[in-house]
């Protein structure tokens, strides 16, 4: 049966660019059903700064006229990125009122521009968190993008609008950035598939830092084959990000059907297990059981790792806004500019100290993986929290949400693993999984999570009040 | 100076925010110390658990320069 572009919202990538690579549906349909949607959904769920409405339109267009356009493997997709990747014509604003003065990008963020070289459709800007320094998708300045599952909850930050975008079927395909969890934390609170590469696999050029020995770009979507299929057309040498490997592209999608046959699958025990909500267990716990993880790995001295990331964090960021703290002080979110002054404080020693552990802690983490293929680990301490909602309890202390929400995945990303979060349909809330890989085997992960969707033991939910 | 968990900061740490945000040219408005002083004494208690880690003096920081 054809697909019409009205049936587009819950198709993912891969079945939207085989639907328009078969002449089934035009890209124009399917941009022009897409800003549809998204001017429909957007009142609601906040998650688009910015659309780009003509410049899709004429992409679209363009893909179109193409005769050859079978090649392209995102064949008139359409996708948004988070507000700080450069998008030609628009200030990057990075979630913030200051960067609005900022003159309009003169050229699209790397990952963009080899997005669309292979067919896909830049449709806008997605909100975040200010500066990337949050994990609840709240904007003071934008609002707060909203929970497709349930609208009074957070998205997750700071990636919060491409959580939104994805997970309330505004589009496919999102980017988003993950300095301490700002890609796993909006999956798994919104309910899709999302993946942080190995630190340096993706190019950063022509996007807004946050920290930026920590900073990492991956795709959000609703499906595994459509990280993959992303993932791969993002792969590629590009000089103009200081810490992007010198590493061939490895594509993912063909190792997808391989599943975890042979692999050794642990589950992260100790911190991981600690403070953990009873659905974050249970969804842990489906997902070992579903791919016969048994064994227990314990990750040595976890809670230090994510002390020594949060010392890095602080100075680093502050080292990053300081100018803009002495001058435009008033102008930042206040729980950001807050913490940011803070950081300016740290002695220096402690983050010598923190990127001293870091280098020991690599080295026993990675020794961990010639016992195993992968880890499993929850990717949030328990379901979305509503909007507003300043503590938590987690192991019977009471901590702030804003800082704490990362604190599975704040360990990993500090020593720059690979990730992918799965999301497990509980109800009424979704919550996901991490599935960590060593460095540069993002395919071991993908063929994990891809395996468990074709299981149907992971997969992205449809929002019952938003509905098809 | 990295705190040891535990120290009583209070005194000490009003004082080191003031003469750092004069040091460092920060404006700090009165309604922002208390913020202020909360995150960095949550900041410098990571860093103590981080400093009480021993490591030999031979260990290098993660990031390293190539020329």
């Amino acid at each position: 049966m054809a697909l019409v572009p009205t049936e587009t919202r819950w198709s993912t990538a891969a079945q939207i660019a085989a639907a328009v690579n078969a002449g089934e549906v035009s890209a124009s349909a399917v941009i022009d059903a897409t800003l549809a949607r998204i001017a429909r959904l957007n009142p609601s769920l906040n998650a688009f700064t910015a659309v780009t409405a003509e410049r899709a339109c004429a992409k679209a267009r363009a893909l179109d006229a193409t005769r050859d356009k079978k090649k392209l493997p995102l064949a008139g997709v359409p996708f948004a990125v988070k507000n700080l990747f450069d998008v030609e014509g628009l200030a990057t604003v990075a979630g913030s009122k200051i960067n609005r003065a900022h003159p309009p990008a003169e050229r699209d963020a790397t990952l963009i521009e080899w997005l669309e070289a292979a067919g896909a459709v830049l449709v806008g800007a997605l909100n975040m968190g200010e500066y990337a320094y949050d994990f609840t998708g709240e904007n003071v300045h934008d609002g707060p993008s909203r929970n497709p599952h349930d609208l009074t909850r957070m998205s997750g930050g700071s990636s919060g609008g491409s959580g939104s975008a994805v997970g309330g079927g505004m589009v496919p395909l999102a980017l988003g950035s993950d300095t301490n969890g700002s890609i796993r934390v909006p999956s798994s609170l919104c309910g899709i598939f999302g993946l942080k590469p190995t630190y340096g696999r993706l190019s950063r050029a022509r996007t807004f830092p946050f920290v930026v020995s920590l900073d990492h770009l991956g795709p959000f979507a609703r499906s595994t084959r459509d990280l993959a299929i992303s993932y791969d057309a993002m792969q590629g040498a590009d000089s103009n990000d200081p810490a992007h490997a010198d590493r061939a592209p490895e594509p993912a999608t063909p190792q997808l059907p391989r599943g975890f046959d042979g692999l050794r699958i642990v589950v992260a025990g100790g911190y991981f297990k600690k403070g953990a909500s009873p659905e974050a267990l249970e969804a842990l716990s489906r997902v070992a059981t579903a791919v016969g993880a048994k064994d227990e790995i314990e990750i040595p001295e976890t809670a230090r790792a994510r002390a020594a990331a949060y010392v890095i964090t602080a100075t680093e960021g502050a080292a990053l806004h300081l100018d803009r703290l002495r001058k435009q002080a008033r102008d930042f979110d206040p729980a950001v500019r807050d913490r940011l002054i803070a950081g300016a404080m740290v002695p220096a020693v402690a983050v010598t100290k923190a990127q001293i552990f870091r280098r020991w802690y690599r080295e026993q983490v990675l020794k961990l993986f010639a016992r195993c293929d992968a880890i499993l680990a929850p990717a949030t301490p328990c379901t979305a929290p509503r909007i507003g909602q300043q503590s938590f309890t987690l192991d019977g202390i009471e901590m702030p949400v804003r800082p704490n929400l990362g604190i599975y995945t704040q360990p990993i990303s500090f020593i720059g693993l690979p990730v992918v979060a799965v999301p497990v349909p509980l109800k009424p809330l979704p919550i996901g999984v991490q599935i960590i890989a060593a460095p540069w085997c993002e395919n071991i992960a993908l063929r994990i999570a891809h395996a468990l969707e074709t299981m149907n033991i992971v997969a992205a939910p449809t929002p019952p009040a938003l509905g098809g | 100076m990295i705190a040891q968990p535990g120290a009583n900061m209070t005194e000490p740490l009003d004082k080191f925010i003031e003469a750092a945000a004069v040091t460092l040219a920060l404006p700090l408005d009165e309604a922002w110390k208390s913020a202020v002083k909360t995150n960095l004494d949550v900041t410098l208690k990571h860093a103590a658990t981080v400093a009480e880690f021993e490591l030999p003096d031979e260990a290098g920081p993660a990031p390293v320069f190539k020329a």
